[in-house]
């Protein structure tokens, strides 16, 4: 049997192999790499202070992995600007690495004056990119590129019960076409289940109005089974989610909750509030084709922009300082 | 529920017992005090009394028999408690003024009380709903709530509702100032200005109307509380917060409160509690410069209750708040709260929530005392502050123009701020002109009046008084 070279095959319809190859292992040899060389993943956290912006974090990655237990004070006054600080663990999970870094953003939306708070982060995203630009576009690259670029950016909005401020409108419209953003209603046990809903309705129409794509975006799914999975995901986000570390006892078991006088509200109880649909949606599905969309879409379109504007960048040695182009 | 004891009048000792013995009038030859006038003594036969004791002075004491025993008085909470019901009392005899504070009191409920709240805070931390909960009306049935969009191009508004509330006989007219699209926009410098220009206007119109000639049916629309909203998500308080407060803290009488407290458990409520408080104390007000309304203290002959109940709204500042107006199923029993998977938070339920101490302290303990502070503090200072810029430009006003001015009243007559110079003049003149005519044609006064009023408020060029004057 002769094989094109390269090991295209072109099957149609009805033609069977006939013998067994060994294509298919190729998922196996790809998982016993990346397990050796893990894998990073770059968050961005979004919002006032006080939301449970690292809380939510910690939660999510059942670690303390936040800006909030790496020594520094909680109490500690809000910045006048925007400062950018960001965390790395690496966590490891069934023989799987993860280096994660929580990019955290103390001051958004703060201030009394909040005019541009945004251009610090923006400004960071694009330096991320700008990074990893260099990397590729030197004539002695890395074996692997060190991969800071915000894979993911969740924004979290105040739960009102109104709709959304002028703030959010603006963030989101700026940055949605830079960073992957996942809208999150922060501390949603403060709102009762009618009031939630009717209130992600009017965010998902704002949302509309103005013509910010969240992820996932609908320009992006790639085919029928994505998109029908993602307009689901698509139909219940903002996810309203409540964090929490600490464990209670419910029913004899120990869960992560929040307890007050009147209640245990359970964080991963799908009947309490959505976290556990974000997490699964975070980490069990999505984190792959976050990382994807950040590298193919969003980092190409800063690749094309900057070569664009420059007529063609000349491969340089790491030394060099370039400004970036904004 | 229960109210604090009624700490209304003491028994007075009065100084005449003391010279019951010797029976002596003070030189003048006053009748027996008629037994249906005397305060009754319940059980005992009046010549028990010991030696008559006749009135000094020969004043003609009014008697205003304590409203159980004459059926003519209207029943009002306050009559029910008659100052000389003791038993201890009964043997003594008294003048009976004791009941002056029934009579205030009887008369000011045939008035009706009014008070005018003011809410302040981002939107969306339960402004609207913590009001009708406080007061068991819903005064925001027709609201539109604004998307993102449109608030854009909102400014700070300041919107009235007034509503009118009965409760046993007695009337409150209640209003209550909402500041819509505070705190709102990306940039909200100075957002607090539209708040204290409204809180200084409400005091200027008191001064004119105070200042003018008819002064019986004054309108107080004096802004009597302000009951400022701090967001349960920071981390505290945010810096509009501190600015709102240090720009308002002279104008009225700021009462913090922490709003949607069912976000918080038990322990954040306490330490949320715990770092703003330092804030809002007085004792650092050299530090932060934020003085907020502070209760009254005790007085030292108060029961023990009283004071313990005094110390912990005194320690509860801010309130942790839950607002809601419908009504849930908890433990088979209907409840005002708010239903939850996890559980129903019980609005009046005073382990969740602070609410009962708020409306406790703003509707049965302390209405009054905000009243007063608001007149005995904050009006003053206004008022002085403004007789103070008005003499002095009055003074440079005279020394400039050297008008020959008839007589000229030098008393302060209010003035708009920022208005030019020659307005002023024309005010002073026509306080002036409606002074004189008061004297020669009294009838035509309360028109004058009124258009004084109208015209100095509008400011239009076009003064038909001028008119007249020229």
């Amino acid at each position: 049997i002769s094989h094109g070279h390269g090991g295209s095959h072109s099957s149609s319809g009805g033609s069977t192999l006939l013998g067994y190859i060994g294509i298919d292992t190729i998922i196996e040899q790809m998982r016993k790499k990346t397990m050796k060389t893990g894998f990073d993943f770059n968050i961005m956290v979004v919002g006032p202070s006080g939301l449970g912006k690292s809380t939510l974090v910690n939660t999510l990655f059942k670690s303390q992995v936040s800006r909030k237990s790496a020594g520094w004070a909680r109490d500690e006054k809000i910045p006048k600007t925007v400062e950018i600080k960001s965390v790395s663990h690496v966590i490891e999970e069934g023989g799987v690495k993860m280096k994660l870094t929580i990019v955290d953003t103390p001051g958004f939306g703060d201030q009394i004056n909040n005019d541009n708070c945004w251009e610090p982060i923006s400004k960071y995203i694009n330096e991320q990119f700008e990074k990893f630009l260099k990397e590729e576009v030197n004539i002695t690259r890395k074996k692997r590129i060190p991969d800071t670029r915000v894979h993911c950016c969740l924004y979290f909005i105040p739960p009102t019960g109104h709709c959304l401020r002028q703030l959010d409108v603006e963030f989101m419209r700026r940055l949605s076409h830079s960073v992957n953003i996942i809208p999150v209603i922060a501390k949603s046990d403060t709102m009762t289940i009618e009031e939630r809903q009717e209130f992600k309705q009017r965010v998902r129409k704002e949302l509309e109005n103005n013509g910010i794509e969240f992820y996932p975006q609908k320009e992006f799914d790639d085919d029928m089974e994505d998109k029908s999975d993602n307009d689901k995901i698509r139909e219940t986000m903002p996810f309203a989610v409540v964090g929490s570390d600490k464990e209670h006892q419910v029913n004899g078991k120990r869960v992560l909750g929040r307890k007050t006088a009147w209640g245990i509200i359970e964080v991963e109880n799908p009947n309490h509030c959505e976290f556990a649909q974000l997490r699964d949606f975070l980490i069990r599905s999505h984190l792959q084709d976050l990382k994807e969309v950040t590298h193919n879409i969003h980092y190409e379109t800063y690749r094309a922009k900057r070569l664009n504007d420059n007529g063609g960048l000349h491969p340089i040695s790491s030394n060099d300082t370039q400004e970036s182009n904004l | 529920m229960h109210d604090p004891p009624h700490h209304g009048g003491h028994s007075h000792q009065h100084p005449l017992e003391a010279h019951g013995a010797d029976g002596e009038a003070e030189g003048l030859d006053c009748p027996h005090t008629p037994s249906y006038l005397r305060p009754p003594v319940a059980g005992r036969a009046q010549s028990d009394s010991g030696s008559d004791i006749s009135l000094p002075l020969g004043r003609s004491v009014e008697f205003e028999l304590p409203s159980p025993v004459s059926p003519s008085r209207p029943r009002s909470p306050w009559a029910l408690f008659d100052p000389y019901n003791n038993n201890e009392d009964q043997d003594k005899e008294y003048v009976g003024f004791a009941t002056l504070p029934n009579q205030v009191h009887r008369k000011s409920v045939k008035k009706g009380f009014d008070f005018t709240l003011m809410v302040a805070g981002e939107s969306g931390l339960g402004k609207s709903t913590l009001v009708n909960s406080l007061f068991l009306t819903d005064l925001y049935k027709d609201r539109k709530l604004l998307n993102a969009e449109e608030r854009i191009t909102q400014t700070v508004e300041i919107t009235k509702h007034t509503v009118d509330i009965e409760e046993k006989g007695v009337k409150l007219k209640l209003t209550i100032v909402d500041t819509p699209g505070f705190g709102d926009a990306v940039n909200n410098t100075e957002c607090w200005k539209s708040v204290a220009d409204y809180i200084d206007q409400q005091f200027e119109q008191y001064f004119r109307d105070e200042s003018g000639l008819n002064r019986k049916n004054i309108q107080d629309n004096r802004v009597h509380c302000c009951l400022y909203f701090i967001s349960p998500f920071g981390h505290g308080l945010r810096p509009l917060d501190v600015e709102f407060m240090r720009a308002l803290h002279e104008k009225v009488n700021i009462v913090p409160i922490l709003a949607k407290a069912d976000t918080l458990t038990p322990i954040e409520v306490k330490k949320k509690k715990f770092k703003v408080r330092p804030f809002l104390l007085k004792e650092e007000i050299e530090q932060y410069g934020i003085k907020i309304y502070q209760f009254p203290d005790c007085d030292s002959d108060e029961d023990e209750e009283f004071k313990q109940q005094d110390l912990e709204l005194k320690e509860s500042i801010p309130f942790a708040v839950i607002g809601s107006n419908t009504v849930v199923e908890a433990k088979g029993k209907r409840v005002r709260g708010r239903l939850y998977p996890w559980g129903i938070v019980e609005v009046e339920n005073s382990t969740h929530c602070d609410f009962i101490k708020l409306r406790n302290m703003l509707v049965r303990t302390h209405m009054q005392d905000l009243k007063d502070v608001t007149r005995e503090t904050h009006y003053e200072n206004y008022r002085a502050q403004c007789i103070q810029s008005m003499t002095r430009m009055v003074v440079k006003e005279r020394n400039r123009n050297k008008l020959t001015r008839e007589s000229g009243t030098d008393f302060p007559i209010p003035m708009v701020p920022g208005v030019a110079e020659s307005e002023t003049e024309k005010l002073i003149r026509e306080k002036d002109e409606e002074v004189r005519h008061a004297d020669r044609a009294p009838d035509s006064v309360p028109d004058r009046e009124h258009e004084s009023h109208q015209s100095s408020e509008q400011q239009e060029p076009s003064d038909p008084r001028d008119d007249r004057e020229r």
